[in-house]
């Protein structure tokens, strides 16, 4: 501010001129323009005022041009049409003769003025009010300096499963490092977890590992599993992340995956990965084609760990990669883009009584079922009842948890198809009946349909209907000994109770129930459901009000793989986009709080949907970044000092503008 | 002579300033009487700017937004709308029309809407007739 | 050197302010050694025509407390600006209308009718209101005339300073009468106080960010002591007041009430403090909104306690 005192008082007395546009009879057939040319000539500071057929032609931009050379003008109205069409025109123009391109505002006297009204004088006296709006305003308005900050080109991406690898792999493919940090000991996801994948029954590991194993050795990729992100800093361009490494008591340089530790491991712990059907060791990798082939510790389960005896799994490691000593690491990392691809967390159905879960040991979810279903899972990929035989009659129910006021309003898009495919699964291992107990079957991607069409001949029953309960009372001899759907058949519009030796569940997908944190962690926002926000439901599905982060997956909804992948692609294109043009535009018509007037009174800190205000403890006043700051001014308004300015919008320029409407 | 109105109008350059561009893209007609002021979003009108256009002569303030959900800036209309109510309540204890001050929303599709809106308030603002501005009368004690 | 000469005037206020002049303690004896009071109606018999008779500019520093209600309270104004070097308003009603500044809700008519009228301890069978005036058999009897609109003495007439409060703290006033005695005075127009920041920089609350879901009176909950107050959903006007008071009401566990006036730059006091409570009402559905606001019984009351002649309106609208 100081300097621009000192400057001489004629470099910086407002010399505006104005230009009224005839927009050849879209204006002009409706406002007297030469009388609003007249009617400028008279504001204060103005110093030319004149009328052209198109401002926005090339002779009507050359106007302006030549009179801000040979007249010395330093601010520049245009009354003409919308400043959404033709801002981005004037600015440029203004620019090229040598001012700063916020010395310019437009009168919008065509869409706001001509266009809507009908008598001429009418239209006259509302174009002059704007005129005089503009010419008011932009006399207070100041040259504005455009930043732009260079990006970093390596990205974070939060969550290892298919999403994340996916983006991770796009990326570094095209020759940029990727920090891929996953919370679990191995990459994967729940695709890993999957047994097969509709509509094509393609085996869901043999599709992903390669894919696990290429990130793995990608030389642009670090992975970082057994790690969580702590803390996010700075902005698009250039963030600064911690990621604490836990523990894994196993060194990563010396261990080569031999897997002796594991064999002679004595303890054991239910396994994650199996969803607790079958057990693991106390030092485990989560399934056999983990990425890294790196076991970990739980401490949990851990002899040594629990009773300060043991350490066999030390004794026979030859590479002495074993280290009981060992503790969580900080690392900071430098990245000018983040992902998020944190994925989902599966409805849990307990509280669901009336479908028996956890009550009859015969009804599972759809992913204990994809366990139960695959080869190396808890079975051997027999589909078999608890007691090991082999199930009569399953019977798949749909919507768990989705569609449901009580749980989540949502489709979870996912269960239609994947109920369709234990169909099959199950008619291909067994010679089961199955019953699939629907409320709509939503087959809506490519194959999906046909898919529907080929599952309907192979034998399948199809209710429609959501059952009301499954219960072990039997009322007739068939019943005896089964589990009984009861429900309405409301094709039939019959109750019916359907006897069972299995019943699936096809639970809904939520947000993790961490996403809360991770939303706060990275400033991005949950909706009604808690999935994360795109910046445009149509038009911007993976970039997040946060620039420089983005979302792809599941996190931002449920969705099957084509469309996670696709999501996740999309995501890396867009960081790479930004890679490759190497810098980003910061906005200029940001807000600043003078720290000398501000009182630290806090009131505008959570009014920032960007979490660019911070307050700054030791010295008691509230501070916004400007990297963050989008410009839309909500905290000004809110200042009880009027110690935040919003620059090109101050207090003062929109008073004035007030002025100048009411003339 | 009839009197007309001065109104002075706010419009988030997203939602509501489309809007009314749209309106006159689709040539429909409306009352002249609304002078629109385009900030950001309506998150930035301050309750100043309304008593400020009264003190300076406006017979009505119409503040528009982005319907809820739809703000640019995810939830800046959601601040807008928890500070004109209040304002509304304390500009009624100052003798000043309910009608006088509007806050509504128009999504960038909704020309018609915008027009109707104008109308709908400039008419009312014409019935109550003008604002008296009392400052001008208190300066003469 | 000469003894500054220092005058003391009270228009439309309620005394407090000459018992915070007193509140400065044994420092008055250092004034006293120093000035000369040579007009002090609340402790000097003197009489109007004695100021009248003072030369131009004769008198230093003129500390003028209380509106401008009445035609007398003008006439004062007018004279003492024009018998003082310097003139300043002292305390919230002469810098933003005070209490009696609250009477622009109403006008003359309704006041008159509410005091001399209505209320019930009122007996005046006769219906006499106020006259300018009155004939009797003596002769002719006049009131001073009792306007519509309170105004502060800065519309009334050109001021010099400004010490806020109400009343204003010892050590602000001590604070200007110190820079008046040693000459060290400030650009004109300044409001003078220890700090330019609102009253939060002053005062020791914890403050977190902020989000209210209810609004509470003062009799309608026991605040915790060491948090801050507008977080607890009491209407405190410390986020839009100035500071420099040492924040005694909120360390006493009371709200702010906004006695010294906003901050510099602050166009509204009001409009301001209002637009910052609304700003971190907790909700964003209309409904639960409206119910919120529901809890704000008096806002010009609670926004404009000492400023609603000073704001941007002034005054309220009367059918």
């Amino acid at each position: 501010m100081a300097e621009k005192k000192v400057a001489t008082k004629k470099d910086t007395e407002p010399k505006i001129g104005v230009y009224v546009c005839h927009c050849g009879s879209n204006i002009a057939g409706t406002v007297d323009v030469p009388q609003v040319v007249e009617f400028a000539k008279g504001l204060p500071a103005v110093a030319i005022a004149r009328e052209y057929k198109f401002m926005c032609s090339d002779p009507g931009q050359s106007m302006i041009k030549d009179d801000i050379k040979q007249l010395g003008l330093n601010r520049v109205v245009v009354a003409s049409c919308s400043p959404l069409l033709h801002e981005p025109t004037f600015r440029h123009a203004i620019q090229e003769a040598g001012l700063n391109p916020y010395l310019f505002e437009m009168a919008n006297i065509r869409e706001h003025c001509s266009w809507t009204t009908e008598d001429h004088g009418e239209a006259t006296e509302k174009a002059k009010a704007l005129v005089s709006a503009a010419v008011k305003r932009i006399y207070l308005h100041q040259p504005l300096e455009v930043r732009e900050v260079p990006v970093n080109p390596n990205t974070l991406i939060v969550g290892g499963g298919i999403a994340g690898i996916q983006a991770a792999l796009e990326i570094a493919d095209a020759g940029h490092k990727v920090y891929l940090v996953e919370k679990d000991p191995s990459i994967g996801g729940h695709m890993i977890q999957f047994d097969k994948t509709f509509p094509t029954l393609d085996c869901s590991a043999c599709i992903l590992t390669p894919k696990m194993t290429s990130a793995g050795s990608h030389p642009n990729i670090e992975l970082m599993t057994y790690s969580e992100v702590e803390e996010i800093a700075g902005f698009i361009g250039s963030f600064k992340a911690k990621i604490r490494k836990k523990a894994k008591f196993v060194d990563e340089s010396k261990c080569n995956g031999c897997g002796v530790c594991i064999e002679k491991c004595p303890w054991k712990a239910d396994s994650e990965f199996d969803l607790g059907l079958s057990q693991r060791k106390a030092i485990y990798t989560p399934f056999p084609q983990a990425v890294p082939n790196i076991p970990v510790i739980d401490k949990e389960s851990c002899a040594y760990f629990l009773k300060g005896k043991c350490r066999a799994c030390e004794k026979f490691c030859e590479r002495e990669a074993i280290d009981f000593e060992q503790q969580d690491k900080i690392v900071e990392i430098d990245v000018g883009n983040i992902i998020i691809t944190t994925g989902y967390d599966p409805f849990d159905p307990t509280p669901i009584i009336k479908y028996g879960y956890g009550k009859f040991p015969n009804v599972v979810t759809g992913l204990e079922f994809e366990r139960i279903c695959n080869s190396v899972g808890p079975t051997g990929g027999k589909i078999v009842l608890k007691d090991g035989s082999e199930p009569k009659s399953i019977a798949i129910i749909h919507c768990v948890g989705s569609r449901d006021e009580n749980y989540h309003k949502y489709c979870s898009r996912v269960c239609c198809m994947y109920a369709l495919k234990y169909s099959h699964l199950i008619k291909e291992k067994t010679k089961a009946d199955v019953y699939q107990m629907y409320i709509d079957m939503r087959c809506f991607g490519k194959g999906y349909e046909e898919f529907y069409q080929r599952l309907s001949d192979e034998g399948v029953t199809f209710i429609r209907g959501k059952p009301a309960e499954v219960t072990d009372r039997a009322i007739s001899e068939e019943e005896k000994g089964k589990l009984i759907v009861v429900g309405e058949d409301s094709l039939l519009g019959t109750v019916i109770r359907v006897p069972v030796d299995m019943v699936i569940l096809c639970i809904a997908l939520e947000a993790r129930a961490d996403a809360k944190n991770v939303a706060q962690l990275f400033s991005i926002s949950q909706g009604a459901d808690a999935f994360f926000i795109e910046r445009h439901p149509k038009l911007d599905p993976v970039a997040t009000m946060t620039d420089g982060v983005f979302i792809a997956g599941c996190c931002q909804g449920p969705k099957d793989i084509p469309d996670t992948v696709a999501q996740a692609s999309a995501a890396a294109a867009r960081v790479l986009a930004l890679i490759s043009k190497g810098k980003v535009e910061l906005e200029a018509t940001v807000a600043v709080i003078d720290e000398e007037k501000c009182s630290g009174c806090r009131i505008c800190n959570l009014l920032c949907p960007y979490n660019a205000i911070d307050f700054i403890e030791e010295e008691e006043v509230s501070r916004i970044n400007d990297a963050l700051c989008k410009g839309c001014g909500t905290c000004v308004a809110a200042c009880p000092s009027a110690a935040i300015t919003h620059k090109h919008f101050t207090t003062e320029e929109i008073m004035a503008e007030i002025e100048g409407v009411l003339v | 002579m009839n009197f007309e109105p001065k109104i002075v109008g706010f419009c988030c350059n997203w939602c509501s300033y489309r809007g009314a561009d749209l309106a006159g893209t689709a040539r429909m007609k409306c009352s002249p009487n609304v002078r629109i002021i385009r900030v950001m979003c309506s998150g930035r009108v301050e309750p100043t700017f309304v008593v400020k256009a009264f003190e300076l002569g406006a017979d009505g303030v119409l503040v528009l937004g982005c319907h809820a959900g739809d703000c640019h800036y995810s939830e800046g209309n959601y601040k807008t709308m928890r500070r004109m109510p209040l304002l509304k309540k304390m500009l009624a204890q100052m003798g000043i029309e309910e009608e006088r001050v509007r806050l509504d929303w128009v999504s960038a599709s909704e020309g018609d809407r915008f027009v109707s809106i104008v109308d709908d308030m400039t008419a009312k603002v014409r019935a109550l007739g003008p604002f008296k501005n009392n400052s001008k009368e208190a300066k003469h004690g | 050197m000469a003894k500054l000469k220092l005058a003391l005037y009270w228009a439309s206020s309620c005394g407090g302010c000459e018992i915070a002049q007193l509140q400065i303690g044994d420092k008055i004896l250092k004034l006293a050694e120093v000035a000369d009071i040579v007009f002090w109606p609340v402790a000097i018999d003197a009489k109007y025509k004695d100021v009248e008779a003072m030369p131009e500019k004769s008198i230093d520093v003129c500390l003028f407390n209380g509106a401008i209600r009445t035609s007398e309270q003008e006439h004062m104004a007018k004279m003492l600006r024009e018998k003082s070097k310097v003139l300043i308003a002292y305390g919230a009603c002469a810098y933003g209308g005070g209490i009696p500044g609250l009477g622009n809700m109403f006008n003359r008519e309704l006041i008159f009718e509410r005091a001399y009228l209505e209320t019930p301890s009122t007996d005046n069978k006769e219906k006499v209101l106020p006259q300018t005036k009155c004939k009797v058999p003596e002769g002719e009897l006049t009131l001073p005339e009792f306007y519509d609109t309170v105004k502060t003495l800065g519309q009334t007439v050109d001021i010099d300073y400004v010490i806020p409060g109400c009343p204003p703290e010892a050590r602000t006033t001590w604070l200007a009468l110190e820079a008046l005695i040693e000459g060290k005075l400030p650009p004109k127009g300044t409001v003078i106080t220890h700090n330019a920041k609102a009253v939060c920089d002053d005062c020791p609350k914890k403050r977190d960010v902020k989000k209210v879901k209810k609004f509470y009176r003062t009799f309608e909950i026991m605040p915790d002591p060491e948090i801050c107050l507008l977080e607890q959903g009491l209407l405190c006007a410390g986020i839009a007041t100035r500071g420099g008071c040492e924040a005694p009401c909120p360390q006493a566990n009371m709200p702010c009430t906004g006695c010294y006036g906003p901050v510099d730059g602050v166009i509204d006091q009001g409009a301001h403090f209002l637009s910052a409570v609304a700003s971190v009402i907790d909700s964003n559905d209309p409904d639960e909104i409206q119910r919120i606001i529901d809890g704000i019984y008096d806002p010009v009351g609670t926004f404009y306690r000492y400023s609603l002649p000073d704001s941007l309106l002034r005054r309220a609208k009367i059918k």
